[in-house]
């Protein structure tokens, strides 16, 4: 079992985020965490949901994934080449007498204070999945009265948009990329460079 | 160039535009505006089916025998939750159709009002996609992506919820000029590399076998796979879902494979080092453990929908798109092969499936006290009926023997509901059949179980003019329950025994003579060898009604 970041892009549609996650449910799949935003395109949300499972599921539950009518592309992040960041609000216990090393173990993972009460403080903080985890770890002989974390949400480093590997692509057999398209060739609904309609579905032929 | 009218006239319109010829359906309160212009149309025919769950089966029925998407339509709530079962159906064995539904109007949407059911929600996992319309403006664009969805790649059912109010609203009849799906581009070419690695392994395998499903079927791929399999020699197993794509009769057919498939096909995949599978999906009816399955084989696996390849069983090579495109490139590279003298010699493994065929022939044991085996029944209705008629079978024992003991030669001419084995399929399915392809003989082989499933159709059939006929066979009991009691639970007939039969007890509740002949059919029963070609023949000559005979 290996921890697996996809990054989804999705039609904005009624109903999405249903499809999405009743799939991974009903392939028998846990979902660490599932986040939805808007993107840069119109129309068009984007989902990064982690899993944990082996890569052969993995494969499997993409594919499916894919074959939902409104899944336009499916990325999978890896740790090495994308910026993976969860956002946490914790709320600790800070009397006189911890206040001070509440705020220097804060400082320490460059988190900061959002709110204060004569006892406890609100800490936010960003980082990866690890960091958050270590600074949960380190406030807890503290007193931690509530936890909330957003979930993870990722995009590619460098220049290019998506610039990570097709997620489950076997090396020596190709089949076709569940990438179905790289964002470039996207004409959508609402985009400058497009006026409202695309064209008709024309068949995708793999290269070889 | 615009015209005004409501969204339900605008709906009829857009049948019309992708060339729906039939509609299934029951109407009722939610679909109610539909229904009128519906009455007026002249190019959509509706047939009044008795039973939602029929329409659905009927619509199924209507696709296999046209290719096109058979169309249902139903009402919102229970009208649309009746359509769940023949949609899960048609989801199983890839059947393309279009299933319309009533919903109430967009304001009370979630407010639980009366026969508000969230079919979208509940259809979800079962539709290849599904819509829920609730502005007039977007009917024709939804029914043109339905259609496109529903019959391209791998086809499947489409569920389009339209709310009441957008059926009652005007607008302006726009019917789109391009479709706007960019997350919907099935994959139909194969990758040409992959072709020539299947061709070189096909050339290099000493017990290759083609493994043919029902996408061969679906890609309209017979005479291609004929070309194909002729020009290598190696042998052909159909599954359930393909009996016919290959015939019969053909020397390198060994049969279907699996749980009730002939012993040869089974060896055949078992003992093969090749398996070239083909719009084929490594069921459990077909492998059995899987960690056992073909040892020593090597998979070929083509498909036109890249989430079945490698889902059960690794393929060594992945081959996604049409199989109609992915056989005809495999007959150029074979042909281009086998011209650089590269070509399989199978002899050996031949001779190995030939003395499994002649040791392990099919059969049955005829009982002795003279009264009808099923089988034989089944087999003498093949042999009188002839290949040119369909067959559409229920499910269990008689869908069984309808696929071991009639000899298919023709493409499409065995129906049956493969994946999700519905009870009750048959006769609503006949019915759409024979709508799809009037001029043809269509046979329901139903058992009497799934016969008082759907009976009711036959009051459509009879009302509508649609003469299918019925045989029914008739042991009485749940059959293939019964079956697996007398196997794995020693034979302690739990709930097993209809009573349809006289033969266990003393009732024929009900009395399939009369109720065939209360529907308006004509109703006939043999219960022994010398009349049992008698309702074959009778009806299917003499007269145009539909017709239900029954047997012990």
């Amino acid at each position: 079992m290996s921890r697996h970041t996809l990054s989804v892009l999705v039609e904005d549609t009624p109903g999405i985020l249903a499809r999405a996650s009743a799939l991974f449910s009903r392939r028998g799949f846990n979902i660490d965490s599932l986040s939805v935003s808007t993107t840069e395109y119109t129309g068009l949300s984007r989902m990064t949901i982690a899993v944990n499972c082996d890569l052969h599921p993995l494969e499997q539950v993409t594919k499916q994934l894919n074959k939902l009518v409104n899944v336009v592309k499916i990325v999978e992040m890896d740790t090495t080449a994308s910026v993976q960041r969860e956002l946490l609000l914790v709320k600790v216990k800070a009397d006189a007498s911890s206040r001070t090393h509440v705020l220097q173990t804060a400082e320490l993972f460059r988190a900061h204070v959002v709110d204060v009460s004569p006892d406890v403080v609100v800490i936010e903080a960003t980082g990866d999945p690890e960091k958050l985890d270590a600074l949960v770890r380190n406030l807890e002989p503290f007193g931690i009265r509530e936890l909330v974390k957003s979930g993870l949400v990722a995009l590619g480093r460098g220049p290019v948009r998506s610039p990570t590997a097709p997620c489950g692509r076997s090396t020596a057999a190709p089949e076709p990329s569940p990438a179905k398209r790289h964002p470039a060739e996207l004409k959508l609904r609402g985009c400058p460079d497009t006026a409202g309609r695309h064209p008709a579905p024309t068949y995708v032929r793999n290269k070889e | 160039m615009t015209e005004q009218m409501t969204g339900a006239q605008s709906l009829i319109r857009s049948l019309e535009h992708v060339g729906v010829d039939t509609v299934f359906g029951i109407p009722g309160g939610a679909i109610l505006p539909a229904y009128d212009p519906l009455y007026d149309s002249v190019k959509v025919r509706h047939i009044l089916m008795r039973h939602e769950q029929g329409a659905g089966h009927a619509a199924e029925g209507y696709a296999y025998a046209t290719g096109r998407p058979g169309v249902c339509m139903a009402t919102s709530g229970p009208g649309a939750t009746n359509l769940v079962t023949p949609l899960a159906d048609a989801h199983m064995d890839s059947v393309p159709m279009v299933a319309i539904t009533g919903q109430v109007a967009s304001p009370m949407i979630g407010t639980d009002a009366f026969q508000e059911a969230d079919i979208c929600g509940i259809t979800m996992p079962i539709t290849k996609h599904n819509f829920l319309v609730k502005d007039v403006r977007d009917i024709p664009r939804t029914i043109a992506e339905a259609f496109h969805i529903a019959s391209s790649g791998r086809p499947g059912p489409v569920l389009v919820d339209i709310s009441k109010d957008a059926l009652q609203n005007s607008t302006d009849f726009v019917w789109p000029e391009r479709l706007d799906l960019p997350g919907y581009r099935p994959v139909t070419k194969p990758h040409g590399k992959q072709v020539r690695e299947a061709a070189r392994l096909i050339a290099d395998a000493r017990r290759p076998v083609l493994y043919v499903g029902g996408g061969v079927l679906r890609a309209g791929a017979s005479a291609e796979l004929r070309v194909l399999a002729e020009l290598t020699g190696v042998p052909v197993v159909t599954t359930l879902m393909a009996r016919g794509v290959f015939p019969d009769s053909h020397p390198l057919n060994v049969g279907m494979p699996g749980m009730h498939g002939d012993v040869a096909a089974v060896g055949a995949l078992q003992k093969a080092d090749l398996i070239v599978a083909l719009g084929a999906r490594f069921d459990d009816r077909v492998t059995g453990r899987l960690d056992s399955f073909a040892p020593d084989a090597k998979i070929v696996h083509a498909d036109i929908d890249p989430a079945e390849i490698s889902k059960n069983r690794h393929a060594d090579v992945p081959i996604v798109g049409d199989c109609r495109e992915v056989l005809a490139d495999l007959v150029v590279a074979v042909r281009a092969d086998q011209e650089k003298g590269r070509q399989g010699e199978y002899e050996a493994w031949w001779d190995r499936l030939n003395k499994l065929r002649t040791t392990y022939p099919k059969g049955f044991d005829a009982p002795d006290d003279g009264t009808l085996s099923p089988q034989a029944v089944i087999q003498r209705l093949g042999q009188v009926v002839g290949p040119e008629a369909t067959y559409v079978a229920g499910v269990g024992q008689h869908q069984m023997w309808a696929a071991q003991f009639v000899d298919y030669e023709r493409p499409g001419s065995f129906v049956n509901s493969g994946g999700l084995g519905t009870m009750g399929f048959s006769v609503p399915a006949a019915l759409g059949a024979k709508v799809g392809d009037p001029d043809r003989v269509v046979w329901s082989v139903d058992g009497d179980g799934c016969f008082q499933m759907t009976n009711q159709e036959l009051a459509t059939c009879a009302i509508e003019g649609i003469p299918i006929k019925v045989a029914v066979v008739n042991n009485g009991n749940l059959g293939m329950v019964r079956q697996w009691q007398t196997l794995f639970y020693e034979g302690r007939y739990s709930n097993t025994n209809l009573q349809t039969s006289p033969l266990d007890e003393k009732v024929r509740i009900p009395d399939f003579v009369r109720l065939a002949e209360a529907y308006g059919c004509v109703g006939l029963r043999c219960e022994t060898p010398r009349t049992s070609t008698r309702p074959s023949r009778r009806p299917w000559r003499s007269t145009t009604a539909p017709s239900s005979s029954t047997s012990p």
